[in-house]
């Protein structure tokens, strides 16, 4: 993976002692909180509910051992002995003091890591395919470009003070796992007729509350002009993006106002001054780079294993967890794990002090000492022996990590909701934890298949309730938590947007109404149909029809244990799975 | 007093703002040395181009490019931040410099703080009417926030990639 050099180490540096003194200047008064809030966000740090919130880039999701080991120590010396994976590879600390953040950013630097423009309008952590560099599917490894685009964006001088946030994601292979199509760029490398490498470019996709699915600018961009490509659309959307509505300032509203024909022409125009310019990348550059993206010294293995073929005959436990949570791997012999964080009764995403360590050993022992963060919650070892793979499953169970539910029900994308977040109108976390409770049969969940349920606890769609084949949003009615329910997202290759069932509902009624849903699905499917399918192929409308056909059950009692500790007052200055594993 | 040149230095140039009941092409303009909105340069060019000490400023709205044929006309131009979170002044500031070539004073008025310079500085500004109730000495200091930087800007005409030998793979 990518090491910083003197200059990466430099500026690093320069920016924790400047945030350091911006710090201070705070706890004097020198700075009003209205000026220091924009510069503690554009270094990670958001007032929350019950204390700051520090957020921590991994770029591009790639993390060393040594590097989760630090996530854990911060965790234990400066917060609750956890950590929170978001859904754009990001960790998130919930119990900051401010006076701590700048040595938690020199703790991060020695790893090199940062908090840099994890959050205000400016450009983001630049997110990645998880199984970047090993995937079968890989056209090119687009980490040594996500790379050179994170040094672009660090504090680029023209572009940190947009309009609104800006988030760019990067796929290499042909199945889109970064989910591109609902940034505000994302960029898919492909190769053209001649060889040559360059990004098929989609511009102005989000979510929150105006959901679009990105449209194409340009379906070849040499690599090399990427760069200067990508700061012509910024510019555009520096100087044209609306600035008198919060809400109406994203990239893909400015796309909608002025059409993407008239969009494209702006970027072209501005494109012509630079291309082939001083930003032009070069070979040596890319090849510089590259270098530290090498594949590890793979062994020469048979493609399939005899003895894990063994172990999954004698272990219908072991065997599930492979055909869930073990991926396929370019290299004969080896493969990629995915590490659930989704086990029922804990919050998605999160991971404990003990859990990162032992993940980080994990690695270790098992994946060359690095680990992948997903924009699904999840961590991934990407380089595991398939002979490894049963010790691995062993010691994964042990640790709470090794639920067999990727892709399935209660593999559940969740953002952290009222519980933490200023913004949410509704809890998501213990609705996440109800419905999972309620679908825990591991058989029940394998029979339904592969479906995506996406949860937000407000409409700025951290939970990606959008494109969930089930999406769920809390909306805030005269002061009450409700929930409406979409079906029909969908993400990667064939995204689409969820259409809303119908009136909201209450807590306890949440997780029926997902069992209804699904009552139709098995109803109504052919051999094999995913849920998707079934609602591409059948509409929304007897989905809809069952649901209201009966008055849903509002009975607390079936919306399991964390509603009724909500409903008899529970105290949320510790939120109730903060206790963890 | 204004920082210019990395340096605090007395200033005379008085900054024009528009009231809600004028309108730019019947504004008086004072005498003296005098930073006009564009749209009064651009309804009063006639009479303004015999005057000596003339500057301009811009909005966020307005475009470089409005200045394209005017650049030697003035001492000064300046670019007006309403708020310091509104970015578009830089790159009014990068149009100004490298695809217009200005090379006098780029001055930021407006919400100008210590913390949003040394990106000011960085994209071309090279003079800072800083917000009167702050320190102007303690601004200053924001000027020299980092010594190495990524990108090619104005200030910088190349990328780090381009400018030094970095650091190799494993």
């Amino acid at each position: 993976m990518y090491r910083y050099d003197n200059f990466d180490h430099q500026i690093t540096g320069q920016r924790i002692a400047q945030f350091g003194d911006q710090v201070r200047r705070r706890l004097s008064g020198e700075l009003t909180e209205d000026e220091f809030r924009i510069l503690r966000l554009h270094n990670g740090l958001y007032l929350q509910v019950h204390a700051y919130m520090l957020r921590v880039a991994v770029p591009y999701g790639l993390l060393s051992s040594a590097q989760m080991r630090m996530l854990a120590t911060i965790s234990r010396k400066y917060d609750r002995d956890y950590g929170h994976f978001s859904t754009r590879q990001n960790v998130q600390f919930n119990w900051i003091r401010l006076e701590d953040a700048p040595a938690i950013l020199a703790d991060l630097a020695r790893v090199e890591m940062h908090a840099n423009q994890t959050s205000g309008n400016c450009i983001r952590n630049i997110t990645c395919d998880e199984f970047a560099g090993v995937a079968q599917d890989e056209i090119v490894d687009p980490r040594p470009y996500a790379e050179i685009l994170r040094q672009w964006s660090t504090f680029h001088p023209e572009f940190a003070y947009l309009p609104r946030k800006f988030k760019i994601a990067i796929t290499g292979a042909s199945a889109d796992r970064a989910a591109t199509a609902v940034h505000d760029i994302g960029l898919a490398a492909v190769k053209n007729a001649q060889g040559k490498i360059g990004f098929r470019v989609l511009v102005g996709g989000g979510l929150g509350r105006t959901p679009i699915l990105g449209t194409e600018i340009c379906d070849f961009v040499p690599w090399q002009h990427v760069i200067t490509y990508l700061e012509s659309i910024v510019r555009v959307y520096n100087e044209y993006g609306r600035r008198d509505n919060l809400y109406k300032a994203r990239i893909k509203i400015l796309v909608k106002a002025i059409g993407i024909d008239e969009f494209r022409r702006r970027v072209e125009a501005d494109w012509q001054h630079t291309r082939d310019g001083p930003c032009t990348i070069t070979v040596e550059e890319l090849n510089r780079v590259a270098a530290f993206f090498t594949a590890p010294d793979y062994e020469q293995l048979p493609e399939h294993n005899a003895a894990m073929a063994a172990q999954k005959s004698e272990s219908r436990a072991f065997s599930n967890w492979v055909q869930r949570n073990v991926k396929p791997h370019k290299v004969p012999g080896y493969a990629a794990v995915v590490l659930s964080l989704k086990k029922t009764g804990i919050a998605p995403g999160d991971a404990t002090a003990v859990q990162m360590d032992a993940a980080a050993d994990l690695a270790e022992r098992f994946s060359y000492g690095e680990l992948r963060v997903t924009h699904m919650q999840n961590l991934v070892l990407a380089d595991v022996k398939q002979s490894d793979l049963f010790d691995l499953w062993l010691a994964a169970r042990e640790l709470g990590m090794a639920t067999p539910n990727i892709g399935l029900l209660t593999d559940i994308i969740c953002c952290p909701g009222g519980d933490f977040c200023s913004l949410a109108n509704a809890r998501s976390i213990p609705l996440a934890k109800a419905i999972a409770e309620r679908f825990d049969n591991l058989d029940f969940q394998h029979d339904i298949g592969e479906i995506e349920l996406n949860m937000s606890g407000c409409m700025n769609a951290c939970g990606h309730h959008h494109v969930g084949n089930i999406g769920i949003l809390g909306v805030d009615k005269d002061g009450e938590e409700w929930y409406q329910v979409s079906i029909g997202g969908a993400q990667g290759n064939d995204s689409s947007l969820g259409k809303v069932i119908g009136r909201s509902f209450t807590f306890a009624q949440t997780p029926e109404v997902v069992g209804r849903l699904l009552e139709v699905y098995v109803r109504e499917r052919f051999a094999d149909e995913r849920f998707i399918d079934t609602v591409r192929r059948i509409g929304p409308i007897p989905f809809k029809d069952h649901v209201y056909a009966a008055p849903v059950n509002d009975d607390q009692a079936l919306a399991g244990e964390e509603y009724r500790l909500l409903a008899a007052g529970a105290n949320h200055d510790t939120p109730l799975y903060a206790s963890g594993v | 007093m204004i920082i210019k040149n990395k340096a605090i230095a007395a200033d005379d140039w008085t900054v024009l703002r528009l009231d809600k009941s004028d309108t730019p092409n019947d504004v008086v303009v004072p005498n003296g040395k005098i930073i006009v909105p564009l749209k009064v340069w651009q309804t009063q060019r006639d009479a303004l181009r015999a005057r000596t000490g003339l500057g301009v400023w811009l909005a966020g709205d307005e475009r470089a490019e409005e200045l394209k044929n005017d650049l030697a006309m003035f001492s000064v131009i300046a670019v007006d931040f309403p708020k310091f979170a509104d970015g578009r002044g830089y790159t009014i500031a990068r149009h100004l410099r490298t695809r217009l070539g200005y090379t006098g004073e780029l001055r930021a008025i407006g919400d100008v703080l210590r913390d949003q310079m040394f990106y000011m500085q960085r994209v071309g500004f090279d003079a800072f009417a800083t917000r009167s109730d702050k320190d102007i000495g303690a601004a200053l200091k924001g000027l020299n926030d980092f010594s190495v930087t990524y990108q090619a800007s104005s200030d910088e005409k190349l990328p780090l990639f381009r400018r030094v030998q970095r650091g190799g793979g494993l």
